[in-house]
């Protein structure tokens, strides 16, 4: 019974978030809506036994992207009043393809039957008695070790990019660059002059 | 008793948030990457509703990589996001064809 009042609190809860993340006019409201819709989904996959994603989605989404987004958001200074002009006139036709979009999917439910279910071909059947975390590591850690690592790469490859994609050489700064200092030798920078008596210094 | 199907509309509907949001929000890049990461999160949801009602942790890792991407592509996309600020001053992405694509 509490399960069940769990889901619909954590479904609605989520939903709501959801749209109120899309329909915000302020998107500094929309990030806060977003952490608050994955959550909820935490939640959800708490509910179905999916303890380690549900702690990823809360490490990873809230505490890394979308404290991301807020950043961004925050420190852009984005007029965005002017960005929401047209909101109105593009909402009909968004609904529409929208509730073709659901009314396509839930049509596909409702003819959906999963069929005879081979329960003996599973790649992977959850262990009994051992908890999730553990299970997914001896998952992740032996079948899946080199998607683990192209994983890796990946977000490698996507901050490497990032950082590439946002760095600026600043001209005009004054800053120490130690690299040229270590690289300036004497003979670079002191000449050594037979100075006649009597005669003004040639520079 | 709360089952498979449950889960299933209840990610549907958050999908078509998502795809509601990029629809709706059509200048305003920033909205539009928030509706993709609801949009992966309602796959995310579905691969372990599956994974959890078929007993196959599969499921559980597949969302694990989708979350991957999910992180790599907000990264990418914030930055470009910020460096296309940088450059016009807006974020309006509606009429951006400096490319001429």
């Amino acid at each position: 019974m509490i399960q069940v009042f769990a889901f619909y609190l954590f479904a609605v809860l989520m939903i709501a978030a959801g749209a109120l993340t899309i329909f915000a006019r302020n998107p500094v409201h929309s990030v806060l809506w977003l952490i608050v819709a994955f959550f909820n989904a935490a939640g959800l996959m708490v509910l179905v036994g999916a303890e380690f994603i549900a702690m990823l989605l809360v490490i990873v989404y809230v505490g890394a992207v979308a404290v991301l987004f807020l950043f961004v958001v925050m420190m852009l200074n984005i007029d965005f009043a002017e960005l929401r002009a047209g909101f109105v006139s593009y909402l009909p036709f968004g609904v529409l393809i929208a509730l073709g979009l659901l009314a396509e999917i839930l049509l596909g439910l409702g003819v959906w039957k999963a069929g005879p279910l081979q329960l003996a071909q599973r790649a992977a059947p959850t262990p009994a008695d051992v908890p999730n975390i553990k299970a997914i590591g001896q998952v992740l850690y032996t079948d899946y070790i080199f998607l683990f690592e192209a994983a890796g790469i990946i977000l490698l490859v996507a901050m490497i990019g990032a950082i590439v994609l946002t760095h600026r050489a600043r001209t005009g700064v004054k800053a120490q660059n130690i690299d040229k200092q270590n690289r300036r030798r004497p003979q670079d920078a002191v000449v050594n002059v037979n100075q006649p008596v009597g005669q003004g210094v040639e520079l | 008793m709360i089952g498979l199907s449950h889960y299933l509309v209840v990610s549907a509907i958050l999908f078509v948030m998502g795809v509601l949001g990029i629809f709706i929000n059509r200048k305003n890049i920033i909205i539009i990457l928030m509706a993709i990461e609801l949009i992966l999160l309602s796959v995310n949801l579905n691969l372990v509703a599956f994974s959890a009602y078929l007993g196959d942790l599969v499921g559980q890792i597949f969302s694990m990589f989708v979350l991957t991407v999910a992180a790599g592509e907000a990264a990418i996309g914030l930055a470009i996001l910020v460096i296309y600020f940088r450059s016009r001053g807006t974020i309006a992405v509606d009429d951006a064809n400096r490319m001429k694509g």
